[in-house]
C-alpha cells in the first residue's frame, strides 16, 4: 500500500448508549502513514471513536474498514491495531521487559526473538537498559515510553493514542511532542491520537478531525483548521478567536462587503462570498490579525481595502502581558469588545500602548473568516 | 520532632496500652509457660520439662485428632479459595438480576450465630444428607470439610471481592489489546493482582477452619474428632499441663502462618520497591 491511501475508513459509524447519540453518522478516512488527530471538547464522542475502533466498543450502525477489511465485529486482540492508554495501563507486576514483551509473548513469539524485539523497542523509545526495572521505579514520562515500546513492538498497521500527554507536566509534555512526531516519522506507522488540546493537536498531526457533540465538525491540516475553519464551533475551539454577526450587504465575484452592527463602515471583504444579499453570516477574526495604531484623526490605511474600511477606534480596557506578547482587549463606542494580540518583537514594545488608551484597531480585507454556520 | 506515635509518650496511654497488653497476652504467657511445667498440678511451678510434649506425641489419639485438623484446614481452605474466588468475580465482573440479595446472602454465614450453623449442619447430615460414617480416612471428613467451607468461603469472597474493586480495567483492555483472551487475561493479569487477597483469604479459611469448635462439635463423628474437639474431651476429664501443651502447638501453628503470610506479602512489597 501506498503512503497517503486511505488505511481506515468509517462508514456510517453511529454509537447509541441507550438514548445518548455519542458518534452520529461519522464518514471519516485516514490516511496510510498520516498523523492524524481527534480534537473535540470532553464528551464530543472523540474517545469513543479511538474506543470503535481498537475494538473496545461495537458501533451501533456502520461499519468500520482497516486496511480493507472490516473489523466492525473483530475484538481487539485481533485487530492490527494497538494502543497507548491515557493512564498508559503498564502492567505493575511485571517488569519493564516483560510489559514490552508481553503481546509478543501471547502471540507465541519465540523467547529469542521476543528479547531481540523487545531491546529494540526499548532503544526506539530510548528505555535501553531499564528492561528490569519495575514499573514503579519509572517517573511518568518514562511509564509512557513503556507503554509507547509495548504497542511498537507489535508492529501494528495503526497506533491508537488516547489522550497521550495529558498526565504529564508542562515542560516535558512539550519534549515529548517533538519525540512523539519523530517516533512516528522513524516507524512510519499511522498514528491516530484523540486529544482535548488544540496546541497538541496543531503541533502533532498532519490532519485533524473537529468533534462536537457526537457529529463531525470539520476534517483538515492544522493550518486550514485554524485560518479556513468551516463553522463557529471550529473557529471558537481552535484558537482564539473575535466572532463578528454581520449581513451580506455587496457580493461580487472580487469582493464583499459585510455590515457588522457597532461598526460604521461594512467591513471589506477581498473575495466574493457565495450568499444572497441580506444573508446574516458570521466573520471569524484572530487577534494577532488585528493591528493596534495610535489614535490619529484619519484611520489607518492598510492597502487592501478602500480608505476607511476595516478599522475601528476603541479604549483600551484591558491588557494582558503574556511575555512573547500582550493581549489587548479594546471596548468600542457600542460596548462590544475585541481581542487584539500584539507580538513583543523588541524588549519595549509592551510600553506602547496603556491602559485606557484611544486606538484604532484595523485588519486586512483577507483577515477575517466568513461563516454561513 | 512531633510524629504520629507522640500520643505514645503521655503516660495514661501508655498504661492503657500497658494494661491492654497485660490482658491480652498475659493469660497466653500463663499457657505457655506452664506447658513446660515439671507437675501435674498447673498452678504450681517445678521445674522445666518437657514431658508433657512427649505425652503429647504418645497419645495417638491426640495425634489423630491432629492429623484430622490439618486435612481438613486444608481441604477447606482450598475449597473455599475456589468458591469464594469465583463469588468474588461473578460479583465484580456482571450485573444480574439478583446481584444485591446474593451479596447479602455471601455475608450471611459470618453473621448467623455459629451454634444456628452447627445445628443447621447437624441436621443436614443426619436427616437430609446423611455422610456415610464408615467411608475410608480422610474421605470420613468429608462432612466437616464441607461445612466448614461453607462458612470459610464466605469470608475468602469478601476479601477477594475488595482487592477486585481496586483493579484497574484499564491494565485487562491492555492485555487484550496486546493479544490476550480472557483466560490469559485472568491468568497474567487478574491473577497477580488478586495474589494479596488470594493469601489473606487462604489464611484466614485455614485458621477459622483450624480452631473451630462449635461447627465442628455438631458434625464430627466418633472417628472423626478434631483437635479442638479432643483438647476439649481431656479438659472434660482432667485439667493437665497436657492441655496447655497443645494449646501452646495450636498458638504456634497459627502464629506461623500468619507470620508466613505477612512474610509473603512484605516479600512482594519489598520485591516491588527494590
Amino acid at each position: 500500500m501506498t503512503k497517503g491511501s486511505p488505511i481506515i475508513r468509517f462508514e456510517g459509524v453511529t454509537k447509541r448508549y441507550g438514548k445518548v447519540v455519542a458518534v452520529d453518522a461519522v464518514d471519516l478516512e485516514v490516511r496510510e502513514g498520516e498523523f492524524f488527530a481527534l480534537l473535540g471538547p470532553s464528551g464530543c464522542g472523540k474517545t469513543t471513536l479511538l474506543r470503535m475502533l481498537a475494538g473496545f466498543e461495537v458501533p451501533s450502525e456502520g461499519r468500520i474498514l482497516i486496511d480493507g477489511q472490516d473489523v466492525t465485529q473483530v475484538g481487539p486482540n485481533k485487530r492490527p491495531v494497538n494502543m497507548v492508554f491515557q493512564n498508559y495501563a503498564v502492567f505493575p507486576h511485571m517488569s519493564v521487559a516483560d510489559n514490552v514483551g508481553y503481546g509478543l509473548k501471547v502471540d507465541g513469539v519465540p523467547s529469542g526473538e521476543r528479547t531481540m524485539r523487545v531491546e529494540e523497542a526499548l532503544a526506539l523509545v530510548k528505555l535501553d537498559g531499564l528492561g528490569s526495572r519495575r514499573p514503579d521505579q519509572l517517573s511518568g514520562g518514562q511509564r509512557q515510553r513503556v507503554a509507547l515500546a509495548r504497542a511498537l513492538v507489535k508492529r501494528p498497521r495503526v497506533l491508537l493514542l488516547d489522550e497521550p500527554l495529558s498526565a504529564l507536566d508542562a515542560k516535558l509534555r512539550e519534549a515529548m511532542r517533538t519525540e512523539l512526531c519523530q517516533l512516528q516519522a522513524q516507524v512510519g506507522i499511522t498514528f491516530v491520537m484523540v486529544t482535548h488540546d488544540q496546541d497538541e493537536a496543531l503541533a502533532l498531526a498532519d490532519r485533524c478531525a473537529v468533534m462536537n457533540r457526537g457529529l463531525l465538525q470539520q476534517v483538515a491540516s492544522p493550518s486550514d483548521l485554524y485560518e479556513f475553519p468551516a463553522s463557529r464551533f471550529v473557529a471558537d475551539f481552535i484558537g482564539s478567536v473575535n466572532m463578528l454577526e454581520g449581513r451580506l450587504v455587496v457580493d461580487e465575484p472580487d469582493h464583499a462587503e459585510v455590515a457588522v452592527a457597532g461598526i460604521a463602515q461594512p467591513i471589506f471583504l477581498d473575495h466574493g462570498v457565495t450568499g444572497a444579499a441580506g444573508t446574516t453570516l458570521w466573520l471569524a477574526l484572530r487577534p494577532e490579525k488585528i493591528e493596534l495604531h495610535k489614535a490619529t484623526p484619519a484611520p489607518p490605511a492598510l492597502g487592501d481595502a478602500p480608505a476607511g474600511r476595516n478599522a475601528v477606534a476603541g479604549t483600551i480596557t484591558h491588557v494582558a502581558y503574556l511575555g512573547s506578547e500582550s493581549l489587548y482587549e479594546v471596548k468600542l463606542p457600542d460596548g462590544q469588545k475585541l481581542k487584539a494580540l500584539r507580538s513583543n518583537l523588541t524588549r519595549w514594545d509592551q510600553e506602547d500602548f496603556a491602559l485606557g488608551e484611544q486606538v484604532w484597531l484595523a485588519w486586512h480585507a483577507c483577515s477575517p473568516a466568513v461563516l454561513l454556520s | 520532632m512531633k510524629g504520629p506515635l507522640d500520643y505514645l509518650a503521655r503516660w495514661p496511654l501508655r498504661l492503657w496500652l500497658a494494661m491492654v497488653g497485660a490482658f491480652l497476652y498475659l493469660p497466653l504467657l500463663a499457657l505457655v509457660v506452664f506447658s513446660f511445667n515439671d507437675s501435674r498440678r498447673i498452678t504450681v511451678w517445678r521445674g522445666f520439662s518437657l514431658r508433657w510434649y512427649a505425652e503429647l506425641f504418645d497419645d495417638g489419639e491426640l495425634v489423630a485428632a491432629f492429623g484430622n485438623s490439618l486435612v481438613i484446614a486444608a481441604s477447606s481452605t482450598l475449597i473455599s479459595l475456589i468458591l469464594g474466588t469465583l463469588a468474588a468475580l461473578l460479583l465484580w465482573r456482571f450485573r444480574f438480576a439478583g446481584k444485591a440479595p446474593l451479596e447479602a446472602l455471601l455475608g450471611l454465614p459470618i453473621v448467623v450465630p455459629e451454634i444456628c450453623l452447627g445445628v443447621a449442619f447437624l441436621v443436614f447430615f443426619t436427616a437430609i444428607v446423611p455422610w456415610p460414617t464408615e467411608l475410608p480416612w480422610p474421605l470420613n471428613l468429608g462432612a466437616i470439610i464441607i461445612a466448614h467451607a461453607t462458612f470459610s468461603f464466605s469470608f475468602v469472597a469478601l476479601v477477594v471481592r475488595a482487592r477486585l474493586a481496586s483493579f484497574d480495567g484499564a491494565l485487562a483492555e491492555a492485555a487484550r489489546d496486546l493479544g490476550a483472551g480472557e483466560w490469559l487475561i485472568f491468568r497474567d493479569i487478574m491473577v497477580p493482582h488478586m495474589v494479596p487477597g488470594l493469601v489473606a483469604g487462604a489464611l484466614l479459611a485455614f485458621t477459622l477452619s483450624l480452631d473451630d469448635f462449635v461447627i465442628t462439635f455438631f458434625t464430627s463423628g466418633p472417628d472423626t474428632i478434631t483437635f479442638p474437639i479432643k483438647v476439649y474431651s481431656m479438659v472434660r476429664f482432667s485439667v493437665t499441663p497436657a492441655v496447655n501443651a497443645a494449646s501452646t502447638l495450636l498458638i504456634l501453628l497459627t502464629a506461623g502462618l500468619t507470620a508466613l503470610a505477612l512474610w509473603l506479602q512484605g516479600a512482594d512489597i519489598a520485591k516491588q520497591a527494590a
